[in-house]
């Protein structure tokens, strides 16, 4: 499940100019996987006005958990409140920020382009090119998927709205630590609940 | 053994040691009822589900327990969250329980359905959804453990009917297990050490102490600090009596209403070591001119609260009486250090002398002229027991009674300070007096205030609860009016009350009280005397106050602290 938005009341991204330059932080948040927590966390950055980028939420391997991945827009003094804040609400076990150059990040993208005969292979060279897959055809449409580092799909995305882009979806990333050194990567933030 | 959902919920409140609940039954909260009859918990019937919630949370803060309150589904749910959202602002602790529709019939938009749990997320700790009767052991221990724990607050259980009707073997939980709550007490050496080398190193530090101290019954360390340190104290709104107001270092509340020296002394100090306070606006006024050369230690159980408004320099993540412990007990290990701390005895002296300048000051005209409210809180003050535990309402009578009513004692003060809940005053003096009946309880009120729970004076009458109401009518909605006539150019918008519709006297009569009304000085003294022998209902007393009268000092939102106005001669 995936969902993007972008609360209406108001954020903490102030009009500076500093501030324009939008930060993501990228969260790892291990919940408990209990009824309603998905709305707790919602509601929370919504409450608080903090912005929600992205956010992708899966089952663990360890089924009384899940892990919600949490794509952030703020500099980092309000990201110390959002993680303390975070770690007040009950179900929420263990937040790690993640620094996207310590992190493997991964996204999917799904879209439907306009491929008539006379582009259809120029479209089929650019998703190979892209490492991706042609999932469904049409008649003069092709479905494309393509994964790999949220750059990456930025770039794709770009060089496909040149053909006509019928619908596009994406996740929202997943991110883990990367393997060398993990101690030192997975920065745990020093919230607790209280 | 065998239990019915609505046994084990009873069964379960009665293993958490509740003595009271207070609560009004409906459709989905009928099975929970029965059992009620036969259990040794007192049930006090409110007449609505606002007072409930109130009820438990006057309850709580005058004993320190937490405070139970049950209610139906639907429209009584929704009645509840008024103090739950005010429990939660001011770190209360209650446990509500709300009846739900069956299990089945959750999501149809049911009959009295409402999505409480939903609603309610922001304004509690956590809440609960039970959907098993296996789990309601479970679920109540949790909750209790929540609402007690660290940084105290409401949580909610809502409770389906079939839940209540469906059967489970009873079993009683000997630990919770929540993997995602582990509240931290105790604070950090490290930074106890630092503080206790900050504070030495202060020439004008000051105790800038707030509700958590009373919520962490921290009063006797924090004295003992005090007298250790010789260093003054303000004790916000939330924290009126955690330091006794009688003590030569006291300096009364700081804020938008505090007195001169409180407010100045935070704005001139080079040190405020805030304790279990959370530099609300109303404290701070204009923040980028709060306390400009202050540097920060800052304690509170809540690790959210540090540097959330302003970063400290020393940040203590901690129970406040637990924290305060070890930094006397660090004090006290390093004799040295403490002979060589610096002197602090000239600004105790210019603290000393701001407080013979600056006091707070109005003006009785005379005897027989129009009564001013302040001498009201006077007056009662000094004829009541120094324990009187005063709850007030919302608004100027609120600021007059934090002002000159001397707290001597903790958990004396009974107000609603983060949300400023209009109509707390009645139904939680009433939960105080429940879970304190042997002292003196004044609700302190206003006329509009009064107007939006006095129904709960029935609930009162009924259960015999005598508590006492000093209600200062105005006529007006006073602070609102006062805001009106100092920042809206004397425009009067929708605050004109009347002094006499309703008849507050009859009024109080019918719910079966005993009542009076009191319109000049000189009445005063008596009919508080006559107040004080009534012990077997309540009592409201009526005093019909100046209309025109104004809480000073004022700091006017949005500006510094250093701008304080001292009385309408400040005005123009
Ligand atoms: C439920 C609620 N509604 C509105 C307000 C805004 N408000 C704050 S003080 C006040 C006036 C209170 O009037 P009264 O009880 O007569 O007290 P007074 O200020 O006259 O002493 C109002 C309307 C509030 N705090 N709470
Ligand atoms: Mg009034």
């Amino acid at each position: 499940m995936s969902i993007s938005y972008i609360p209406g009341n108001g954020s903490l991204v102030d009009s500076t100019e500093s501030a324009k330059v939008m930060h993501h932080h990228v969260l790892s948040v291990l919940v408990e996987n209990r009824a309603g927590v998905l709305a707790r966390i919602a509601q929370l950055f919504s409450r608080r006005g903090y912005n929600i980028f992205s956010l992708a939420v899966a089952p663990t391997d360890d089924s009384r958990f899940s892990r919600i991945t949490i794509v952030v827009d703020v500099d980092s003094a309000p990201l110390e409140q959002i993680t303390k804040q975070l770690h007040k609400l009950i179900n929420v076990i263990k937040i790690s920020e993640l620094d996207p150059a310590d992190s493997v990040e991964c996204e999917l993208l799904v879209a439907t382009v306009n491929a008539d005969i006379s582009a259809r292979g120029h479209v089929m060279e650019l998703v190979a090119l892209f490492d991706g897959k042609i999932i469904d055809v049409g008649t003069d449409k092709l479905t494309v998927l393509v994964t790999g580092e949220p750059d990456k799909l930025d770039d794709f995305s770009e060089l496909l709205s040149s053909f006509g882009i019928v619908e596009l979806q994406r996740t929202g990333r997943v991110a883990l630590a990367k393997l060398e050194r993990q101690s030192n990567k997975l920065k745990n933030t020093t919230g607790r609940a209280g | 053994m065998k239990l019915t959902g609505a046994q084990a919920l009873i069964k379960s409140l009665e293993m958490q040691g509740v003595d009271v609940m207070f609560g009004l039954p409906g459709g989905a909260i009928l099975p929970v009822y029965d059992p009620i009859i036969d259990s040794p918990i007192r049930h006090i019937l409110v007449r609505h589900e606002q007072g409930a919630g109130h009820m438990a949370e006057g309850y709580a803060q005058a004993t320190g327990r937490p405070g139970v309150a049950m209610v139906t589904s639907g429209p009584a749910a929704t009645n509840i969250v008024t103090p739950l959202a005010n429990a939660y602002m001011d770190s209360v602790p209650i446990v509500v329980v709300t009846g739900q529709v069956a299990t089945g019939s959750i999501g149809s938009d049911a009959f009295q359905e409402a999505d409480i749990t939903g609603i309610t997320m922001s304004v509690t700790k956590h809440n609960w959804l039970v959907t098993d009767a296996n789990d309601i052991p479970n679920v109540v221990a949790e909750a209790f453990h929540v609402a007690t724990t660290g940084r105290p607050g409401p949580v909610l259980i809502d409770f389906p009917k079939d839940v209540a009707n469906a059967s489970m073997e009873w079993y009683w939980p000997t630990s919770v297990d929540m993997p995602g709550y582990k509240p931290n007490s105790r604070g950090h050496s490290k930074m106890i050490a630092a503080a206790v080398k900050m504070m030495f190193e202060s020439t004008r530090p000051v105790f800038y102490v707030g509700g958590g101290v009373l919520k962490a019954r921290g009063s006797e360390a924090l004295a003992e600090l005090v007298e250790l340190t010789g260093i003054p104290v303000v004790t916000t709104l939330m924290a009126r009596g955690a330091f006794p107001d009688d003590h030569p270092l006291c300096l009364g509340m700081p804020g938008m209403h505090g007195n001169y020296t409180a407010v100045t002394s935070m704005q001139q100090a080079d040190l405020l070591i805030a304790l279990g306070s959370r530099f609300d606006d109303r404290v701070t006024g204009k923040l980028d001119g709060f306390a400009p050369n202050a540097k920060i230690i800052h304690v509170d159980i809540d690790p959210a609260e540090l540097g959330k408004i302003r970063r400290p320099d020393v940040p203590i993540v901690g129970d406040c009486r637990s924290v305060i412990e070890d930094i006397i007990k660090a004090i006290k290990s390093d004799p040295d250090a403490f002979q060589q701390r610096a002197d602090i005895s000239e600004w105790v002296g210019t603290v000393k002398e701001w407080q013979q300048k600056y006091p707070l000051k109005y003006e009785q005209p005379s005897l027989s002229g129009i009564l001013k409210p302040q001498y009201v809180i006077e007056k009662l003050r000094d004829a009541a027991p120094s324990d009187t535990i005063v709850v007030s309402g919302v608004g100027q009578h609120q600021m007059w009674a934090s002002q000159y009513w001397k707290f001597n004692h903790p958990h004396t003060w009974i107000n609603s300070g983060g949300l400023g809940t209009m109509g707390f005053a009645v139904p939680a003096a009433i939960g105080a007096k429940v879970g304190k009946p042997d002292r003196t309880v004044w609700a302190v009120d206003g006329d509009g205030c009064f107007q939006m729970t006095a129904q709960e004076l029935v609930t009162a009458s009924m259960e015999r609860i005598p508590i006492k109401v000093a209600l200062l009518n105005n006529s007006y909605l006073g602070m609102v009016r006062q805001w009106q006539e100092m920042f809206y150019g004397e425009r009067y918008s929708e605050v004109y009350l009347s002094p006499d519709l309703p008849d507050y006297v009859k009024w109080a009569e019918a719910m079966g009280c005993a009542a009076f009304r009191v319109e000049s000085a000189e009445e005063v003294g008596p009919a508080i005397e006559k107040a004080s022998e009534i012990n077997d209902r309540p009592v409201v007393v009526e005093f019909r106050t100046d209309s025109s009268e104004k809480v000073f000092p004022m700091v006017p939102a949005g500006v510094s602290n250093d701008n304080i106005i001292l009385g309408p001669e400040g005005l123009n």
